[in-house]
Parts: C-alpha cells; sequence; structure tokens
C-alpha cells in the first residue's frame, strides 16, 4: 500500500506539480542562474538537498510547532540548512559559489521550499516527506536545465562551457542578459501549457516529448 | 558634494539602471503575483518600499552591531530573515491597527513580503556592497521605488491584456506575461547609458 502512494508522491513533483512549470514558483533563481547548465546544475543540487532536509525535519517535528509561529519555525530549519549548503560549497566548490553568488543566501526564501514545508511536510510522515523533496528537487532541477539549456546554448554557442556550435554562430548575447531570460521562461511554460493541453484531450497518448 | 554624487548614483542604479526586478532577478514571484491590478500592485509596491527602508537599516546594524563583534558572520542569513520576518510581522500589527482600510487591501500580501527575495537580497547587497549606514538605506529605498515602478508598469500592461487575450491559448496567462516583462527588461536596460561613476 505504502508504495504506489511513495512512488506518486515522487512523480508528482516532476510531472503534474513540477514546482516550475506547472505551480510557477521560484522563478527568480530560475532566471537568475540559468545562464548556463553548469550552474542550473549547481542551483538545483543545492535548492534540492535544503528541500529533502527541511522536509524531514519539519515533518519530524510537526507534531511539536505550535500552529501560531509555524511560518518563522520553517524559516529557521530552511535557513539552517541553507547556511550548511552557503558553507559546504565556500569551502569545496569556489567557483560555483562565485557563480550563483547571492542567490545561494537566496534559496532561504525559494517559496518552493516554504511551500512545500507548508502544504506537505507538516501534515505528512518523514518517508513521503523525504520523497516529496526528492521529487520536487528533481523536478526544479530539470526544469532550471531545460532553462539553461536554450539560454547557453543559444547566447553562447556552449553547452556545459564547451563550444557545440560552429564558430560562425553569432551569440545572441541577449539569451544570457536578464529579457532572455523572461523570454525563455515564458516561451517553455507555453509549451508545457501547450503539450498538457493536448494531452489532456486525447488521454491516450502520453505527454512524453 | 561627492557624497552627494554618489547618493545620487546609487538612488540611479537601484531604481533604474539596475532595477532589482527587470535586471537583478530579485523579487520575481511578486512581480508576477501581484500584478494583475494597478491599485494592488501599487499598495504591494508600498508595503515593500517600507519593510525593505527598514530592514536594509536593521540588518545593517545587525551586521556591524551584532555579527561581526560576536564573529559569528555565517549566522547573516539566519539574523536576516528574522529580522525581516519580525519587521513584516510589525508592519502587519501597525496596519491592522492603524488604517483597517489599507490593512484590508494589503492584509493578504504582507506575508508574502517575507518571501520576496528582493528584501533579504537587498539587504545582503548592502553589506557585500560594503555601503555605510546612510548609502545602505539610500539603496533600500531606491531598490524598493525601482520594484514599486516595475510592478505598477507591469501592472498597468497586465490591465491590458486581460481585454486582449493571447493570439494562442497556451500563451495565456504566465507564459505571455514573461514575455511582456521579457520586452519590459529590454526597454530598462535603455537606462544603462545612465550610469555614473
Amino acid at each position: 500500500m505504502e508504495k504506489p502512494v511513495l512512488k506518486g508522491v515522487f512523480v508528482n513533483g516532476i510531472l503534474n506539480e513540477n514546482p516550475l512549470f506547472r505551480l510557477v514558483l521560484g522563478t527568480c533563481p530560475s532566471i537568475a542562474v540559468s545562464t548556463s547548465l553548469t550552474n542550473a546544475v549547481g542551483m538545483g543540487a543545492a535548492a534540492m538537498f535544503v528541500l529533502i532536509c527541511s522536509n524531514i525535519l519539519i515533518s519530524l517535528l510537526r507534531n511539536f510547532i505550535p500552529d501560531k509561529v509555524r511560518i518563522p519555525c520553517y524559516i529557521v530549519v530552511i535557513a539552517m540548512f541553507v547556511t550548511v549548503v552557503q558553507m559546504v560549497l565556500k569551502a569545496f566548490v569556489p567557483a560555483l559559489d562565485e557563480a550563483l553568488g547571492i542567490f545561494i543566501p537566496l534559496i532561504v526564501v525559494n517559496c518552493i521550499i516554504l511551500a512545500r514545508a507548508e502544504s506537505f511536510a507538516s501534515k505528512n510522515g518523514v518517508a513521503a516527506s523525504a520523497i516529496d523533496g526528492l521529487g520536487m528537487g528533481i523536478g526544479f532541477t530539470i526544469a532550471l536545465m531545460m532553462i539553461a539549456f536554450v539560454r547557453e546554448l543559444l547566447g553562447t554557442g556552449s553547452l556545459f562551457g564547451v563550444r557545440v556550435l560552429p564558430e560562425g554562430y553569432p551569440d545572441a548575447l541577449m539569451f544570457i542578459l536578464a529579457p532572455g531570460g523572461f523570454l525563455v521562461l515564458g516561451l517553455l511554460l507555453a509549451l508545457v501549457n501547450y503539450f498538457l493541453s493536448g494531452k489532456k484531450k486525447k488521454k491516450k497518448k502520453g505527454g512524453a516529448h | 558634494m561627492e557624497q552627494f554624487i554618489r547618493i545620487l548614483a546609487i538612488l540611479l542604479s537601484s531604481i533604474l539602471v539596475n532595477n532589482y526586478v527587470l535586471s537583478r532577478f530579485l523579487g520575481i514571484c511578486p512581480f508576477l503575483g501581484v500584478s494583475k491590478k494597478v491599485p494592488t500592485a501599487m499598495g504591494m509596491g508600498m508595503a515593500v518600499t517600507f519593510v525593505m527602508a527598514l530592514a536594509s537599516l536593521i540588518t545593517w546594524l545587525v551586521q556591524y552591531y551584532i555579527l561581526e563583534p560576536l564573529g559569528v558572520g555565517y549566522m547573516q542569513t539566519i539574523a536576516f530573515i528574522l529580522v525581516i520576518a519580525a519587521l513584516v510581522q510589525l508592519v502587519e500589527m501597525i496596519l491592522q491597527k492603524s488604517s483597517p482600510a489599507l490593512y484590508q487591501s494589503l492584509g493578504v500580501y504582507l506575508p508574502l513580503i517575507t518571501t520576496n527575495c528582493a528584501v533579504l537580497g537587498v539587504a545582503i547587497l548592502n553589506i557585500t556592497e560594503q555601503y555605510n549606514l546612510l548609502e545602505t538605506v539610500i539603496n533600500g529605498v531606491g531598490a524598493a521605488l525601482g520594484f514599486t515602478l516595475a510592478i505598477v508598469l507591469f501592472a498597468g500592461i497586465r490591465e491590458r491584456m486581460e481585454l486582449n487575450p493571447a493570439p494562442y491559448k497556451a500563451l495565456d496567462g504566465f507564459p505571455i506575461a514573461l514575455i511582456s516583462a521579457s520586452l519590459m527588461s529590454v526597454a530598462f536596460m535603455g537606462f544603462s547609458g545612465l550610469a555614473i561613476g
């Protein structure tokens, strides 16, 4: 009985309730750090770590936290794990720390994490919450990587910092700058909407584009 | 005089050149979420302005008079977010008592300010840019005014868009909003020529 439920929770975060494409949460970091695939993976991993840990801890504490002060409590828990990530990154991968800059401490106010704490971890058991964190984290990372893929490819002609387009390709710098971020996210959202609405019409065909 | 020019530069930069929403990607969640109507956007902007100016001031004091003397700089994130959360709660209580009408219209958005990354972002940037107390407050106010400017303009655009549906159904809602934000961001890039010093 337990297993299919957990699997549903896991898949939910990646597809039906993909935090970025379906719930449109966590837009700030996703536009800011999706200029290259390396940054996207780093940010995704950092957010996933915080998401899983805070979900587990909040789920463990859910019966002890008084209802009235729950939001501040959640924020302190999240801030604690973000500080851990911050210190680990500074110590072991300073290059990534430099690239993500202010967006590492800003994971604290990433709406995805608080939203999951409030709507899932505070009502469910530890295992389910951990799986939910994992699913949401992976969903967020995939979404980030999709944006970063388009932006890095068009903006610099490379992927993971390696040149893939021919030298003659003129780098469309706009995609690395702010307007490109908004544009790519908007178009990807439209694409996801398009495929999902198509899926609803003809139920048989999966949306595995 | 030199000080005055520096302050003017900070103000101009935080409102126009490095607009926190459109070129630094901070505070995009409320920018998209609370921009359907001009009056609510205005209200959100005012609430953010108030919180951001106060938060800049207090987090600066916390950093230089509590965290640094005690040598616990790594507690910055936790300390700052707690200050902001407390401030938002305070503003909420004051508004509730002093101006119920404003509270009615802003009440829903106030708790959201806690998770507005622009507020925490400004507080942290003030420290990394090593601003002094005056510059910190100016930067906080400027960032908030920039946010208000962006969100009110954007709400104006979105009100019009309500009346003219997008050409394709899939574009309706967030996608078309993001695409217009992108165009706005292009427009704001024009201000980069204004950069002083």
